[in-house]
């Protein structure tokens, strides 16, 4: 059985590794001062898709992202992991958008790209931790999802077994294909770079990167078709104005503030015998244990 | 019909409405008795006897029911389905729900289904004005929902302005649960099933299920020893144990000791875990990073034992205790059972 899969990744700013330059002075968030990465649970989902083309090896593992051209580094990326193609979707158009317009453009993407048998992603991106893209994706297409996806049990007669993990236990559903699954980070990680992928696909680039490149280079881009990332744009995917970006998100965001909390004034203590034991003493007797 | 009110989604398994779900009751009746609108709830499922009287005593001036046996286990279409029809009928301007595994899935298919906004993991909701700044637009009683972005190092505050319903969810424990009046009564609509769900909405087979209430409490805890990455190890963590059993206490946990394994996830406070706010916080090993405080920072006393003295943790404790976990929690033992009574 040959599959059709798209997997949905998003390059994120590496929220969980905030230094003290990543604030400015004025509370906005310096981008710069963060590095982009492939977001963690998008890995989840590539392994997945992976190991289902592992089990049917004529299928084809399509990346598909939104975001700056420079999302083309994490395509590559999955690429050297074992993916076949990938599709950045970007425009200043889409800049801006809620998880709905993110939404809508990414199905307009898919909808473009024509037949799939199961589109995968994470659970959700470190950036927003929301969730929604996949859901969204699903019903914008009127297909089931599967959210909180562990291991795909099965992939058989049209159908998908997943096991789902849940807040206080595991779920096994069966849905019908085509469909969206959202993987969690407690799935198995994604699998290495392989060598020899790396060295086939690390010319591999995308129309505007390929913009800056030397001669030579762009010549070895002609010579082989595959090295030829796609790039797409909003009037491409035929995404309705008014449905993308920031015109077309229903959420506005009124206000930001830097988390600040208020220090307080402590009591000072070492780990000496005399000290914890006046502690504790004195938390009896004002009723705080005991 | 009546249209343009405040709706709470209620999760209801086993006989009993989700924690989450009526600490959103609380936090909507609140909100509803501010915007002078009458504070909603919606339950789908199988056996519904018997909502109303859980749900009264929070403020409920209406509840609608809709039950089938096909709705209970929740799946994801029918659910979306019935809410998307109901609110297109009854066009409520607010609807709240548990950013919970149910809540966190319907969410989003029913605001994309219904064009609305949709805010996740809410920290906390209010009511106010909001100007547009391109369009110089005013807005009156907009539901400003307000969460942690970009990993807990910013909190936005959101709107909707346009689109209705505004919708949020909020991660149980966050807001508190408060009857309202115990003699509260509002109205039962039960709905026909058929009319808002189809057959080819069950899609999607549920083919096994292991579903286990957490006998982990740590949220109404009123004394919390909460272990970090600093506790080393399973075997240290045991220490903890041994406080808590002494003090009457749950142990909780930081995110990096629950990913070192150290212990289960349903004791991870903080931003991605449980809010707690205990009379007694005490923080063994844990250096403090914002995603940890935002879920612990309301606790009425907080005790550090970390043994570097510039710990973050330490600027918000009321009483830093610079030392080894391994030396000052025996210690802690040691004299509590020395001293009390
Ligand atoms: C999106 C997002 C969500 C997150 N959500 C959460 C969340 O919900 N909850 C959460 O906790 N974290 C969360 N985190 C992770 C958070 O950023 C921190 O990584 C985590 O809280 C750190 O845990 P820790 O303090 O135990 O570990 P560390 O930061 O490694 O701190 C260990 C501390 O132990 C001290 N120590 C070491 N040895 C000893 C000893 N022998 N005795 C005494 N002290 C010792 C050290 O001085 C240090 O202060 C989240 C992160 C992200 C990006
Ligand atoms: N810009 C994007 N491009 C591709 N996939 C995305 C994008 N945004 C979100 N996703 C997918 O949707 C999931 C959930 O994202 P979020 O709703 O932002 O938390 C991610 O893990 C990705 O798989």
């Amino acid at each position: 059985m040959s599959l059709n899969i798209i997997v949905l990744a998003k390059q994120v700013p590496d929220t969980r590794n905030v230094g003290k330059d990543a604030m400015k002075e004025d509370g906005t968030i310096n981008r710069a001062a963060l590095p982009a990465i492939f977001n963690p649970e998008d890995l989840n989902a590539l392994e997945q898709a992976l190991r289902l083309k592992d089990a049917n090896p004529s299928s084809t593992i399509t990346l598909l992202t939104m975001g700056l051209p420079r999302a083309s580094e994490i395509i590559r990326e999955a690429i050297y992991r074992g993916a076949d193609a990938g599709i950045v979707l970007t425009d200043r158009v889409l800049g801006g958008a809620d998880t709905l317009a993110t939404s809508y453009s990414l199905a307009q993407a898919v909808k473009k790209f024509g037949k799939f048998d199961i589109i995968l992603g994470g659970r959700q991106a470190i950036d927003g931790d929301t969730a929604q893209v996949g859901p969204q994706i699903a019903e914008k297409l009127g297909i089931p999802q599967v959210t909180y996806a562990e291991e795909i049990i099965e992939l058989k007669d049209g159908y998908v077994t997943v096991k789902r993990r849940l807040e206080n236990g595991v779920e096994t559903v069966k849905a019908p294909l085509p469909c969206v699954v959202t993987v969690n980070g407690s799935a198995p990680a994604c699998r290495p770079r392989n060598a020899m992928r790396v060295q086939k696909f690390k010319y591999a680039a995308s129309p505007s990167e390929a913009a800056k490149l030397s001669d030579e280079r762009k010549a070895l881009l002609e010579k082989r078709p595959y090295l030829n990332l796609q790039e797409w744009n909003a009037a491409f995917v035929e995404a309705d104005p008014e449905q993308i970006g920031l015109p077309g998100s229903p959420t506005k965001v009124k206000a930001i503030e830097n988390v600040v909390f208020t220090a307080k004034e402590s009591r000072q203590l070492d780990d000496s015998d005399a000290q914890i034991e006046e502690l504790v003493k004195e938390l009896i007797a004002n009723h705080t244990i005991g | 019909m009546n249209q343009n009110n405040l709706i709470v989604y209620l999760e209801f398994e086993d006989g009993r409405v989700a924690d989450v779900s009526l600490e959103l009751l609380t936090k909507g009746r609140t909100l509803a008795s501010k915007l002078g609108v009458e504070l909603e709830a919606v339950v789908i499922g199988d056996n519904l006897d018997g909502v109303e009287e859980q749900v009264f005593p929070y403020g409920v001036d209406r509840l609608y029911k809709v039950s089938d046996k096909r709705l209970a286990p929740y799946t994801s279409n029918p659910h979306s389905a019935v809410l998307i029809n109901l609110f297109r009928e009854i066009k409520p301007q607010a609807c709240l729900m548990g950013a919970t595994c149910i809540g966190r899935d319907l969410g989003p298919r029913v605001s994309s289904c219904l064009h609305s906004g949709l805010t996740a993991d809410c920290t906390a909701l209010e009511i106010g004005d909001h100007t547009d700044p391109k369009t110089g637009k005013e807005y009156k009683d907009l539901l400003l929902q307000i969460r942690p972005a970009f990993g807990g190092n910013i909190v936005a505050t959101i709107v909707n302005p346009e689109c209705r319903p505004q919708m949020a969810t909020v991660r149980e424990g966050v807001m508190k649960k408060e009857i309202f009046d115990p003699n509260h009564k509002g109205e039962v609509i039960e709905l026909d099933p058929k009319k808002y769900v189809s057959d080819e909405d069950f899609v999607v087979e549920i083919i096994d299920r292991h579903i286990e209430k957490s006998k982990i409490n740590i949220k109404n805890s009123p004394i919390i020893v909460a272990g970090g990455y600093g506790v080393g190890s399973k075997e240290n963590f045991q220490l903890l144990f041994d406080l808590a059993n002494t003090l009457g206490a749950e142990v909780g946990a930081s995110r990096a000791a629950v990913d070192a394994g150290f212990t289960e996830h349903a004791r991870q406070i903080g931003q991605t875990g449980v809010t707690v706010r205990p009379k007694l916080y005490i923080a063994c090993g844990i250096s403090g990073q914002i995603q940890h405080i935002a879920g612990m920072q309301d606790s009425s006393i907080i005790i550090s034992i970390n043994n570097d003295p510039n710990a973050p943790i330490n600027t918000i404790a009321d009483y830093v205790i610079t030392g080894n976990i391994e030396d000052v929690v025996p210690k802690l033992i040691k004299y509590y059972k020395k001293n009390s009574k």
